[in-house]
């Protein structure tokens, strides 16, 4: 958790993210690759959704994520056809 | 025996591509992929599961530089979705492969046709190499190609059904007017039902439940290896035409 000091009072700051459908809070992340590794996630093997838009993998360490996003963090899973 | 088939520059090997759904495990669907000797596995794009992260993932059992992964739009039913699902598929993979799915309905899992098009014109002007699954239909087959398709895959049969090929000869008219390759996707039942789509002359056959339903589903994707192999073989030995009356295969010369 990020902690700054303002006139002597600490303030805890995190952000709340929807991942997947589930509000989740995040202590540390402001990327999305810090939020793989806050997340225990693999890059590499996931695809990552902004608010609706796919964010390029290059682009990962440097999109900054904000209160709010709507997040979908996808990989492959078993399936043929109509799964 | 040497006889790939390519799709837009990339070389395809084995002419059965399997499905990796409803098997038992992963140890299950890395040994049926194989026994089946298929160099193509479809996967389907699905939400990560992020609070529980020791559970295993499906490329921890079928190694990507072993075979090519063909990501599919399985479970989209609109034209939004299935471009939803083919552009993460391409950020989570490695290549431009997409198998497109624009579903109808749930109880005959027939593609929209209509959504179909569109989402491929879509795709292919974004670079992607679009595979789209589609009705034994040689017209739309035609305008798929007209709007981009790489290759095109009529069904058999329902999803799952297990029919065999319902329409041969549409399938036929479908690969005497194809210039892309011809690939048959969904409702094979059995190794025989393989071996037909071969026989007509289909590029290749791409299957998931007639091997994972099967009682013994690494028995059944060996016979699925055969039964496309023998159909190939057939298909370019040129079989015989069908004729009504018998034809002798012993001579009269010399009978007493």
């Amino acid at each position: 958790m990020t902690a700054v000091s303002c006139f002597g009072i600490w303030l805890f700051i995190f952000m709340i993210l929807k991942i997947n459908g589930e509000d989740i809070e995040v202590h540390k992340a402001v990327t999305i690759s810090e939020l793989f590794s806050e997340l225990g996630i693999t890059p590499g093997r996931v695809a990552v959704e902004v608010n609706q838009s796919v964010i390029k993998r290059a682009d990962h360490k440097t999109f900054r994520l904000k209160d709010g996003d709507v997040i979908e963090i996808v990989n492959f899973v078993g399936g043929g056809q109509q799964v | 025996m040497e006889d790939k088939f390519i799709i837009r520059g990339m070389e395809f090997r084995s002419r059965l591509w399997v499905g990796t759904g409803k098997y038992k495990d992963f140890e299950e669907t890395r040994k049926a992929i194989e026994a089946s000797g298929a160099d193509v596995v479809t996967v389907a794009v699905r939400r990560t599961n992020i609070t529980d992260r020791k559970s295993e993932n499906l490329l921890d059992f079928i190694d990507p530089k072993k075979y090519k992964i063909l990501p599919n739009t399985a479970g989209c039913y609109t034209v939004e979705d299935a471009l939803r699902y083919s552009r993460l598929a391409r950020e989570a993979g490695i290549s431009d492969l997409i198998k497109l799915e624009v579903i109808g309905d749930e109880k005959t899992l027939f593609p929209d046709v209509i959504g179909l098009l569109e989402a491929t014109e879509i795709l292919a002007k974004e670079g992607f190499i679009v595979l789209p699954y589609t009705n034994d239909d040689p017209i739309m087959a035609k305008r798929l190609v007209d709007a981009g398709a790489a290759a095109v895959m009529p069904l058999a049969a329902p999803i799952g059904s297990g029919l065999g090929i319902r329409n041969p000869y549409n399938i036929k008219i479908i690969l005497e007017q194809a210039t892309v390759p011809i690939i048959v996707d969904a409702g094979v039942g059995t190794a025989s039902d393989v071996a037909i789509a071969m026989e007509l002359g289909c590029d290749a056959v791409l299957l998931n439940t007639a091997i994972a339903g099967a009682k013994d589903p690494i028995a059944m994707a060996h016979a699925m290896k055969y039964g496309v192999m023998a159909g190939r073989l057939a298909f370019k030995a040129g079989r015989i035409g069908k004729k009504l009356y018998a034809t002798a295969s012993s001579p009269f010369d010399g009978m007493i």
